[in-house]
C-alpha cells in the first residue's frame, strides 16, 4: 500500500476538520476500552496470562529459525506447501502465480493486515483477477477504495449513511427504491452479495492470527465467520502470514487467545477460532484441494536484530490504538499507512523507513496508556522515544527545538543556576498571567499556543514543591 | 524458491547474532513441542463438580447468545429439533451430519421432519451437527471436521443446532487439548479443521452496532444431552 505518512500534518488537519470522522471517533471511548476493562476484571488471571503470553513470544523470537522450519515440515507432512518470501514483491509474484495456476477469476479474501501491507487487492486487480474482501468492514472500505482506519474495525470511521451510499453505488443490480437505512438491512444485503462471491470464487486468501509449529496448523480468529467460508469453499486456499506469527504448541496458542479477544473487543473469545491443518483429506466432503502458506518477512528480520525486536510480539489486537488519545483525536487514516495509533507509530517507520514517517513517533503524548493495556507488554513509549532519539542524533529535529534543548541541557548542569532561572521564571509568568490564569500567546511557543492556551504557573516550581512535599512526608 | 528460504533463515540467524542452533538446544526445543506444557490456566473453567461444570458451561454459552436446552436422554433429540424449527417459523427440514452420535437418534420420532445428509448447500435453512467437546471456560463448542462432519455445516445454514453429550463438557481449553491428544492425536491424525465456536456469528462493523448473523449462523442452539456419548 502507498504511504501518505509524509504528509502527516496535512492528514491531521483534514482529520480534525472532518465532521463525520469526529462523530465516529466520539463514539470510541465508550466502546472497546470499557469492554476491555470489564473483560479483564472478569478474569483474575489476566495479568499472569499476559506475562505468559509475552514469555511465549520472546522464546519464539529467540528460536525463530527453528520454529519456522518445524512449521514448514509439519505443513508439508500434511500435504500443504510453504513458500518463503523475503519482501512484498516476491509475495505478490507468488500470489499471482498461484491464482493463475488455479485459473481464478473471483478471489475471496478474509481480512489480513499483511495483505494490506503488500497491497494484495491492487496487485490482483492489475493481474486481471477480481478480489473480494469478505469481512464486512473491509468490504465496505474496498467499495470506497480506501485503506482501513483501524486494524480490527476497518470501517469504524464511517457513518451508516456513508455505508448505504457505497452499497447503492456498487450493488446496481438491486432495486433503487429498496430500504437501506438501518445497519441490519445493510448487513443482509452484504451477506447475500458476498455469499454469491464465495460460491463463485476459486481461490480463498486469508491471513493467520497464529501458526502452530507443533501441528503445522494455522489459527484464524473472526466474529463473522467470513474467514471460515473463505478457507472452506474455494478449491485453493492461500494463507499469507508474517514470520513472527509462530507459536510452539496448541497450549501456547490457547494462552495467547485468552488475552487476544479480551484486549481487542472485550470478548472472552472471538466467535470463531479455527485451527486448520493442510488441505482436504480423503473422504472429506468439503475443504480446499490445495493449501499454500506464504511466509513473508517484509522487514521483520531487520527488526529482530534491532532495539525494536519486542514489537514483533504484537498480536494486532488494537488495544493500544483504542486507548490512544492521539488516535482518538485524528483517527487511523492520518497515520498514512496500514497501521495506526502507537503500534503504527512504531511499525510504520520500521517497515517503510524512518524518513518516510518522521512525524509519527512525535505524534504521541507519551502518556503510557498503550503500554499499560498491551497484552504482550510491548514498551511502546520507550520505542517512540528511541525513534525520536534517532531523529535527534541524525540532526532531523527542527533547529529551534535543538537550540532550546541544548540550552536547557547546559542550564540543567548547574543546579543552583537552574533553580534560580526556573524560580524567577515561574514568579514572573505567574504574576503576568495572574488575572486570566492563562496565556493566549507566548514568544517561542507558538506551536503550543496556536491550538490552546498556556496555563499560567501557580505558586512554586516543581523542585520547590518536591522539596516541601518530601519534608512533609518525613 | 529454496533461495528465499535460505536467505530468510540465514537473515534470522544473523539478526539473532548466532549460527545454526546446537544439538542440545534443538533437543530441548523438540521436547517442548513433544510434551506440551500448560501455561497459567484460569480458575474459571475448573469446577469442583460435574453439576457446577455443566452450569458453568451453560452460563457462559448464554452470555454469548447461544441458547442451551437440556435433554434427559437421546429420545428427545428429534422432537427438540422439530420444536426449535417450529418456534422460529422455519421449514421442517434439516441437513444432518453423519456423526456417530446420531446412531442413537430416531428422527422419525418427530413426524414430518425431513432429514438430508451430505455437505451443506446454499439453500439449507438449518443444520444439525454433533460436537466433540463443550468448553465451560467460555461456553465454547469444539467441532472436528471429518467425512461425517463437513465444516460448512457449521457455517452455511443460518440456523445451527449442535448436539452435545453432557459427558463431553470439559472445563478449560487445556482439558480439550488433553482429550484430543489422548483420543484422536495431534500428529498426522489431527483433524483437518478444528472449530471453536463461541456464540452465533456477529459483526459490529457499521457504527459499532452489534448484529447477529454476519456470514455464519444467526442462531446457535445447543441440545445438551444427558447420558454417555454413544461414540465412547
Amino acid at each position: 500500500m502507498q504511504s501518505t505518512a509524509r504528509r502527516f500534518t496535512t492528514n491531521v488537519r483534514e482529520a480534525l476538520h472532518d465532521d463525520k470522522l469526529q462523530v465516529a471517533l466520539a463514539r470510541f471511548p465508550d466502546g472497546f476500552p470499557v469492554k476491555r476493562r470489564l473483560a479483564a476484571e472478569r478474569l483474575p488471571e489476566f495479568d499472569a496470562l499476559r506475562d505468559d503470553a509475552k514469555a511465549i513470544k520472546d522464546h519464539v523470537l529467540e528460536h525463530l529459525d527453528y520454529y519456522l522450519e518445524r512449521f514448514e515440515a509439519k505443513v508439508t507432512e500434511r500435504g500443504g506447501r510453504v513458500h518463503w518470501c523475503t519482501d512484498a514483491d516476491e509475495a505478490r509474484q507468488r500470489l499471482v502465480a498461484l491464482c493463475r495456476e488455479a485459473g481464478a477469476t473471483i478471489v475471496t479474501k478474509a481480512k489480513s493486515m499483511i495483505g494490506e501491507e503488500i497491497g494484495v487487492n491492487e496487485c490482483l486487480e492489475e493481474a486481471g483477477f477480481t478480489p473480494v474482501e469478505t469481512d464486512l468492514g473491509e468490504y465496505i472500505i474496498q467499495l470506497r477504495r480506501e485503506p482501513p482506519s483501524h486494524i480490527i474495525a476497518p470501517a469504524v470511521h464511517l457513518s451508516k449513511d456513508q455505508v448505504a451510499a457505497a452499497f447503492r453505488a456498487a450493488h446496481t443490480d438491486l432495486p433503487d427504491d429498496r430500504p437501506l437505512s438501518e445497519p441490519q438491512e445493510m448487513l443482509d444485503e452484504a451477506r447475500a452479495v458476498l455469499r454469491r462471491a464465495f460460491l463463485a470464487s476459486s481461490v480463498g486468501i486469508t491471513g493467520a492470527n497464529m501458526l502452530v509449529a507443533e501441528t503445522g496448523s494455522i489459527v484464524l480468529v473472526t466474529n463473522e465467520g467470513n474467514a471460515d467460508l473463505t478457507q472452506t469453499i474455494p478449491p485453493v486456499q492461500i494463507v499469507i502470514a508474517s514470520i513472527e506469527k509462530i507459536v510452539p504448541t496448541l497450549e501456547d496458542a490457547a494462552t495467547i487467545l485468552r488475552v487476544l479477544a479480551r484486549s481487542a473487543t472485550g470478548q472472552d473469545l472471538s466467535v470463531y477460532t479455527t485451527f486448520t491443518t493442510g488441505p482436504r483429506r480423503p473422504g472429506d466432503l468439503d475443504g480446499p484441494e490445495q493449501f499454500h502458506v506464504i511466509l513473508l518477512d517484509n522487514g521483520r528480520t531487520r527488526m529482530l536484530g534491532s532495539e525494536f525486536r519486542e514489537m514483533l510480539r504484537c498480536i494486532r489486537c488494537g488495544a493500544c490504538i483504542n486507548h490512544c488519545p492521539v488516535y482518538g483525536a485524528i483517527g487511523g487514516h492520518a497515520y498514512g499507512w496500514v497501521y495506526s495509533g502507537p503500534m503504527g507509530a512504531v511499525l510504520i517507520p520500521n517497515l517503510i523507513g524512518e524518513d518516510e514517517a518522521k512525524d509519527l513517533p512525535n505524534a504521541s503524548t507519551l502518556c503510557g496508556r498503550c503500554e499499560e493495556v498491551c497484552p504482550m507488554r510491548i514498551p511502546l513509549p520507550r520505542m517512540l522515544r528511541q525513534l525520536r532519539d534517532r531523529q535527534f542524533e541524525a540532526g532531523q529535529t527542527p533547529a529551534m527545538f535543538r537550540f532550546g534543548l541544548r540550552w536547557w541541557a547546559r542550564l540543567a548542569r548547574w543546579p543552583a543556576l537552574y533553580r534560580l532561572a526556573t524560580g524567577s521564571g515561574v514568579r514572573v509568568l505567574g504574576r503576568l498571567g495572574r488575572r486570566k490564569g492563562r496565556f493566549r500567546t507566548m514568544p517561542f511557543a507558538g506551536g503550543w499556543t496556536g491550538a490552546r492556551d498556556l496555563p499560567a504557573p501557580q505558586g512554586r516550581t516543581f523542585q520547590q514543591w518536591w522539596t516541601a512535599e518530601k519534608g512533609l512526608r518525613q | 524458491m529454496s533461495d528465499g528460504r535460505e536467505r530468510l533463515l540465514s537473515g534470522i540467524r544473523d539478526s539473532l547474532g548466532r549460527g545454526a542452533l546446537d544439538a542440545d538446544t534443538r533437543a530441548a526445543l523438540e521436547r517442548r513441542l513433544r510434551f506440551p506444557r500448560a501455561n497459567v490456566v484460569p480458575a474459571r473453567g475448573q469446577h469442583g463438580s460435574r453439576d457446577a461444570l455443566l452450569a458453568g458451561f451453560i452460563t457462559e454459552a448464554e452470555r454469548v447468545n447461544t441458547s442451551v436446552q437440556r435433554l434427559p436422554g437421546w429420545d428427545g433429540v428429534a422432537t427438540a429439533v422439530a420444536d426449535f424449527l417450529r418456534a422460529h417459523n422455519l421449514p421442517q427440514r434439516v441437513r444432518v451430519a453423519g456423526d456417530a452420535l446420531f446412531k442413537n437418534v430416531t428422527w422419525s420420532a418427530a413426524g414430518g421432519l425431513e432429514i438430508e445428509a451430505g455437505p451443506a448447500e446454499a439453500a439449507d435453512t438449518a443444520s444439525v451437527t454433533g460436537a466433540y467437546a463443550g468448553i465451560a471456560e467460555t461456553g465454547t463448542l469444539m467441532l472436528l471436521s471429518g467425512p461425517g462432519s463437513p465444516t460448512l455445516l457449521n457455517f452455511l445454514p443460518p440456523n445451527h443446532i449442535v448436539v452435545l453429550p453432557e459427558a463431553c463438557v470439559v472445563g478449560t481449553y487445556e482439558d480439550a487439548w488433553h482429550r484430543l491428544r489422548a483420543e484422536v492425536g495431534t500428529g498426522i491424525a489431527m483433524p483437518r479443521v478444528i472449530n471453536w465456536i463461541t456464540g452465533p456469528s456477529r459483526t459490529a462493523d457499521i457504527e459499532q452496532t452489534l448484529l447477529l448473523g454476519a456470514h455464519g449462523p444467526r442462531r446457535l442452539h445447543v441440545l445438551l444431552v444427558d447420558g454417555a456419548s454413544p461414540a465412547h
